[in-house]
């Protein structure tokens, strides 16, 4: 069975961090992402940017595009793409052609990426 | 849970969102600061002990509240307590205050408390370093380092500043959606202010001034969460990241500028370039020109370039056109000429600086940017005059440097 793991935490936090703090975070995810790549477990692996790049598709007659993160908390996350784009715009068209008659989908570019093992 | 740098950026993170609410509920500055002050103290005890609470900002405002209330009553002869409707939820519980914060109102909180640092009395240089204690929390010892005078020069400052802000009539409603506006654009600009304090340093003190642009993009991030569709917030935050991401490749071993053209690009941040670009193409999407965005779509075209030769130069020009449309002024046009002599030839860049001679005829750049058309042009003698003059208005030794090297060229 594949797992998704979700990181959540306060944004405005790990802007704060020094950068000694990011530095060991960010080696202990390695750490462990390291073993798990080693033993041939890890899919993709990315670092969102910050919220502040985001833009919100939801669901309406026409899809309705709207600046910053998904906000509501009454609906749950169910899923997600990764998709190559050439640019933002590119990235919310494939939100538009994806969205349904209900619900939005969020677009955040990715800051880091490590593509990991192909998992059959 | 014994990692006090964790609680440190907690509390960093917290500060602008729980010291705004605090100053709404008690609307006096100096007791809003205080009551942070005891949040933090306590959260240093309690939080090893406890681990941290799921939203920092609204443990603070909490605490510190009550903490505050509690002082008051004590001593109560003397002090009035705020007014009843003021304090009137002081028996919320933290759930519910948490609830409150999700409302939109505290997104006006912290733009008043940037607001009332930007008193248009008080000098650009204090306006910032009062911001930079009270919304963001540097000590005075680390804003005096950053300004290259003593502690005490520095506390004196910020002691009059707060005493300006304390004097100074402060609406609490909720602001219209003008003097919204009109709060959002002096507070970018005073963020902006902030920035440039950090980024126009150059020689030994450089390196000190590194945090300034740091904190001005922290801000500029804080403010465009809490503004998620203004897209001069999304130009001023772009803006920011696409200037700082050049901060390796900008002084050389000496401290010394390095201009554009000479920069190592492979020493720009790509990380901080990226974030820049998606907010320029996020801001360009609503179609609301303005100055930020403008000044951030230039500084993107040159980070897309991989070398300077690559530059899209047409583009500079047409964003310098309507650049120029929005906000008149010569040394626009001068930067446009530069862009023009790229596209159309010297000759035509040199006709736009026509008009320029007097309005800039003390300005360095003016003279520089003549003296390279004229040599282009083969207008050696003409050119030699513009260098000399740019020479006798340069206010840097790398100014001068720069200029003297094209000079040299011209007469080999």
């Amino acid at each position: 069975m594949f797992y998704c793991i979700l990181c959540y935490n306060l944004e405005s936090e790990l802007q704060a961090w020094s950068r000694e703090k990011e530095a060991t975070v960010m080696a202990r995810s390695e750490a462990v992402a390291h073993a798990l790549a080693s033993q041939g477990r890890l899919g993709p692996v990315g670092r969102l940017m910050p919220t502040t790049t985001a833009m919100t598709v939801r669901a309406s007659r026409e899809p309705v595009v709207l600046d910053g993160p998904f906000a509501e908390t009454k609906e749950q996350l169910l899923g997600f793409y990764l998709v190559d784009c050439p640019s933002l715009e590119a990235a919310i068209d494939v939100a538009r052609s994806l969205v349904g008659d209900t619900g939005a989908l969020e677009v955040r570019p990715l800051a880091r990426f490590y593509p990991g093992i192909g998992l059959q | 849970m014994t990692d006090v740098a964790w609680i440190g950026a907690a509390l960093t993170a917290a500060r602008p969102q729980a010291v705004a609410a605090l100053l709404r509920y008690f609307r006096n500055l100096d007791v809003a600061e205080e009551a942070f002050q005891e949040a933090c103290l306590r959260a240093l005890k309690t939080w090893p002990v406890n681990g941290p609470p799921r939203d920092p900002a609204a443990w603070c405002i909490f605490v510190g509240r009550n903490s505050a209330l509690d002082e008051m009553r004590r001593r109560n002869k003397h002090d009035s307590l705020p007014e009843d409707d003021v304090i009137a939820d002081s028996e919320d519980n933290e759930s519910a205050m948490v609830e409150r914060l999700d409302s939109s109102a505290y997104q006006d909180d912290v733009l008043r408390l940037l607001f009332i640092c930007c008193q248009p009395e008080l000098p650009a240089t204090q306006q910032i370093a009062v911001a930079l204690r009270i919304v963001s929390g540097l000590s005075v010892q680390e804003i005096a380092s950053a300004f290259l005078v003593s502690e005490a020069a520095m506390a004196q400052r910020i002691t009059r500043a707060k005493r300006v802000m304390t004097q100074s009539a402060v609406a609490f409603e909720t602001p219209g959606p003008a003097e919204r506006a009109e709060r959002l654009s002096t507070v970018a600009a005073m963020i902006y202010l902030l920035f440039n304090e950090g980024y126009s340093a150059s020689g030994g003190e450089a390196h000190v001034r590194v945090p300034l642009c740091e904190e001005a993009i922290r801000l500029g991030r804080l403010l465009l969460r809490l503004f998620p569709s203004e897209s001069e917030i999304m130009g001023l935050t772009a803006l920011m990241l696409l200037q700082h991401a050049r901060a390796a490749a900008r002084l050389d071993e000496n401290n010394n500028i390095v201009l554009l053209d000479d920069q190592d690009r492979s020493k720009w941040d790509r990380g901080l370039i990226a974030e820049g670009l998606v907010l320029v193409e996020k801001a360009q999407r609503q179609g609301i020109p303005g100055t930020y965005q403008l000044q951030a779509a230039l500084a993107a075209v040159h980070a897309r370039a991989a070398t300077p030769a690559d530059t899209n130069w047409a583009q500079i020009d047409q964003i310098y056109a309507v650049l120029e449309a929005l906000q008149p002024s010569p040394v626009i046009t001068l930067n446009r000429a530069v862009a023009v002599s790229k596209v159309r030839g010297a000759a035509a860049a040199l006709e736009l600086l026509e008009p320029l001679a007097e309005p800039l005829g003390s300005y360095f750049h003016y003279f520089g940017v003549k003296g390279a058309l004229l040599k282009e042009l083969g207008r050696s003698n003409e050119a030699r005059e513009a260098f000399n003059k740019a020479i006798s208005l340069a206010r840097t030794a790398a100014e001068a440097a720069h200029i003297r090297m094209n000079l040299d060229k011209l007469n080999s």
